[in-house]
């Protein structure tokens, strides 16, 4: 195998990988800030407990988020030399910000979010978890300027020629605000939310389903349900607007996603299909025109297919289009599920449904599912581009690298990374077992409320009890 | 000012902030396996557990600025030694993840094993950050594209190998004096040896680091010749270390762990001072890699500065408030490691 695929493979799967934790971390992060916020309000220790155990969760999701992070920081220059080169002037300064503005708040504030419940008073931990969440949140916002420059760059002018061509900045602003980042960003954190919010829904249906910790469950369901139906709703507007947005910036990648061909014509949107490169047709089902309907308002309109750019230009259209829809598919998946347990809810049977519960607790693999599939999407949408129409991935490697080298990275990322999820899925199962009230103090608790101590504390009493004794 | 001299100050400032701050969690890293039990390691983990997330971080943001600000820098050193820093990121990760795994489940195997793998990936991290140093002293031979087709075996010689121990060394003492600040009673005085043993282990490495660059790689010492004032920040290092089993001997960890940082900001100072105005040097020094020849245009320098401004301030205002919050002995609680 040639560099080239090797680099990639390493790429996708350490980006992939570490892909997994980071919209938990944000998503999570918003939820606790709603958490902490209702224990300040209302006072009610349950809101105390609720917030700590998830605090757990995303403690855990954090670690693995970081140690697989540095990974991605350090990948372009060891893989990526002449793309580093090529694009250091204009996408390292995204980067250095990550660092100065998200990663120092976001790390040195986890200090107080984990450890600080005795050092400092509530609001002073409150204001930490905001300082947290949004740390998470604003190094999304660099990381997907950086990507989207890649994908519609902007601000920047070209200097030298051939090998000693580069990019250079010539407008700081017009990077950051390029055609595509504010869509994408927005794309990008209602995603992580979802992702955060379905992780809370998750274990709360878990823990109704075998009847414990109820009360806990049932709040945190709540506000999980909460943020999920706004994240939804929202990301519908979003969806269509980068939709709109690719459609505009990179007609190819758009083409792709649905695999059409024709150059000029009316084009169908697909609901799901298998791409024929050869009679350049797909095999499946489709709304008749409405892609030219949702672009431009109009089922007429012809919009541009593969054909109407050059062979070498055209990003891979199987790959591209299956993962789209995927990702589509388990945006349609999310709705129903969200639907059904709004209604259910409503009803006011949610809580008891085992079904409904069973459901709620798998669909956490749904917005990953999403994530995953759209980035692939995004990301092979935009080849034969590493960055578009500017520098080709095939000339983006580095220079000095051997296949072996890259093999033998590939391999080692590979056995680390499948032990690490392994590890992860194991504590996790057991801080999910162990329940939200395992190791805590309780008569510290108690102290915190004075005798305002609500009924339902007796029930966890008992239940710490019973599990103390088991 | 200088833009690329800002921008060289600047990732020069990260990497000390990164040796200094991620420096005492590596040498604490690296005498855990000495502890005992435990509830003894247990309380070395929870001395630097709210804040080694935050001091790695350094490292990230030296990496993220070096990128930026000379990209050519970035982009040779990480593909030349690709092999070296695949090694350190396993190690990397490694050590983030036995520090938040190893408590989060009672067996005692499964400590022994997050244990060992913390104390090995701490040793490492040290040894391979000092061996680097070390090969950008002698100069690395990089051809006139900046590349370099080089085996990663090439790059441990004994001089280089000397560099990565006097790391370790370092970390060790500073490590160790930081715990002496963390602890009380029983453990303190276990710490109190450790603290001896470690700052003579670093006392022989640092004479005989210092005597053989002089001897071998003497033109790291020409600036002090050039420029007498730059001689005083030899002299500040030596009074430092000095400094160090004094401090200890009249009973004041603070003091000693301010000493031993000053020890590695003079360090990190003499080893910029040498370079600059190179910061990777070639064999060939007409393909030395310069603060000019690699740098970024002077808008993105000027937009550096900027973060720099303003992110300093903030960064070192909270930063300060979240090691004031957990000053004083370690206690371990429900949420501790």
């Amino acid at each position: 195998m040639d560099v080239e695929i090797l680099a990639r493979v390493q790429f996708a799967f350490t980006a992939a990988f570490h892909y997994i934790y980071p919209p938990m971390s944000i998503g999570l992060g918003i939820v606790l800030v709603i958490m902490e916020a209702m224990y300040l309000r209302t006072k009610q220790l349950i809101y105390k407990q609720i917030t700590k155990f998830w605090v757990k969760i995303f403690a855990l999701t954090f670690a693995i988020g970081v140690a697989t992070g540095i990974v991605m920081e350090f990948e372009f220059g060891t893989n990526w030399a002449t793309y580093s080169r090529y694009v250091g002037d204009v996408f390292g300064s995204p980067l250095a910000a990550e660092g100065i503005f998200a990663f120092f708040l976001e790390s040195g504030f986890l200090a107080i979010l984990v450890f600080g419940w005795n050092r400092v008073g509530p609001k002073t931990h409150f204001i930490s978890t905001i300082m947290v969440a949004l740390g998470a949140t604003l190094s999304s916002v660099w990381i997907v300027v950086a990507n989207s420059w890649m994908q519609t760059p902007a601000g920047f002018h070209i200097v030298g020629e051939g090998m000693n061509a580069r990019a250079e900045i010539t407008d700081f602003w017009a990077v950051v605000f390029n055609p595509s980042s504010m869509q994408r960003l927005g794309h990008v954190i209602l995603g992580a939310w979802l992702t955060g919010a379905f992780v809370v829904i998750s274990i709360s249906a878990y823990y109704l389903r075998k009847k414990l910790y109820e009360e806990f469950a049932i709040r945190s369901m709540k506000i999980g349900l909460i943020v999920a139906f706004v994240a939804m709703t929202l990301q519908f507007v979003s969806g269509h607007a980068s939709g709109s947005g690719v459609a505009k910036n990179q007609p190819e990648k758009l083409a792709a996603m649905e695999g059409h061909f024709e150059a000029n014509a009316p084009a169908d949107l697909y609901l799901f299909g298998w791409v024929d490169t050869e009679s350049q047709k797909v095999k499946g089902i489709a709304i008749p025109n409405m892609l030219s309907f949702l672009i431009h308002g109009d089922t007429n309109t012809p919009v541009k297919g593969l054909n109407a750019f050059p062979k070498e230009d055209r990003p891979p259209v199987q790959t591209t289009f299956q993962f789209y829809h995927l990702m589509l598919f388990a945006a349609f998946l999310m709705t129903v599920i969200l639907g059904a347990a709004g209604w259910f809810w409503y009803r006011g049977k949610l809580w008891t449904n085992k079904t409904m519960l069973s459901i709620l607790t798998l669909s956490v693999v749904l917005p990953h599912i999403a994530n995953q599939s759209g980035w692939f999407a995004a990301e092979i949408g935009r080849q034969p581009w590493i960055v578009y129409k500017m520098l080709r991935t095939s000339d983006g490697l580095s220079k000095s690298v051997t296949a072996n080298q890259v093999l033998s990275s590939l391999i080692m990322f590979t056995l680390v990374y499948l032990l690490l999820f392994a590890l992860f899925l194991f504590l996790l199962n057991e801080k999910v077992k162990a329940g939200p009230f395992a190791k805590t103090n309780l008569s510290e608790e108690y102290r915190d409320t004075g005798n305002q101590v609500a009924p339902w504390v007796n029930r966890i009493t008992r239940e710490r009890v019973e599990q103390d004794t088991e | 000012m200088d833009l690329n001299i800002f921008a060289f100050i600047l990732v020069g400032v990260l990497l000390t902030g990164y040796a200094i701050l991620d420096g005492f969690d590596l040498g604490v890293g690296s005498l855990h396996l000495f502890a005992k039990g435990d509830r003894e390691r247990r309380i070395l983990l929870n001395s630097i557990g709210p804040v080694w997330d935050g001091n790695e971080v350094w490292l990230v943001t030296g990496g993220g600025a070096l990128f930026a600000a000379f990209p050519h820098v970035y982009a040779s050193v990480f593909s030349a030694f690709y092999d070296a820093f695949m090694l350190l990121l396993l190690v990397l990760i490694f050590r983030a993840i036995s520090i938040e795994f190893r408590s989060k489940y009672p067996s005692p195997t499964w400590r022994k094993s997050w244990d060992i793998a913390f104390s090995i990936s701490s040793y490492l991290i040290a040894l391979l950050a000092g061996i680097a140093l070390g090969n950008i002293v002698v100069g690395v031979p990089l051809d006139k594209n900046h590349e370099l087709h080089t085996n990663v075996l090439n790059l441990i010689t004994p001089y280089t190998l000397l560099v990565g121990i006097t790391t370790v060394a370092l970390f060790m003492m500073h490590g160790a004096i930081y715990l002496l600040m963390k602890t009380e009673g029983e453990i303190q005085s276990k710490v109190r040896i450790w603290v001896q043993n470690a700052m003579i282990f670093f006392i022989m490495c640092y004479v005989s680091l210092s005597m053989i660059t002089l001897l071998y790689v003497p033109h790291m010492a020409d600036k002090l010749r050039e420029q007498p004032l730059f001689f005083v920040v030899a002299l500040i290092n030596m009074f430092a270390v000095a400094n160090i089993p004094r401090e200890i001997t009249k009973n004041r960890p603070t003091y000693a762990f301010v000493s031993s940082s000053v020890n590695i900001l003079c360090l990190m100072s003499l080893f910029a001072i040498g370079l600059f105005p190179n910061i990777v040097p070639a064999v060939d020094p007409s393909n030395s890699l310069n603060i000019y020849n690699s740098a970024s245009s002077a808008k993105t320098l000027r937009t550096i500065l900027i973060f720099a401004l303003l992110g300093t301030p903030v960064v070192l205002a909270y930063t300060i408030s979240i090691y004031w919050i957990y000053r004083g002995k370690v206690k371990l609680d429900e949420m501790s490691y």
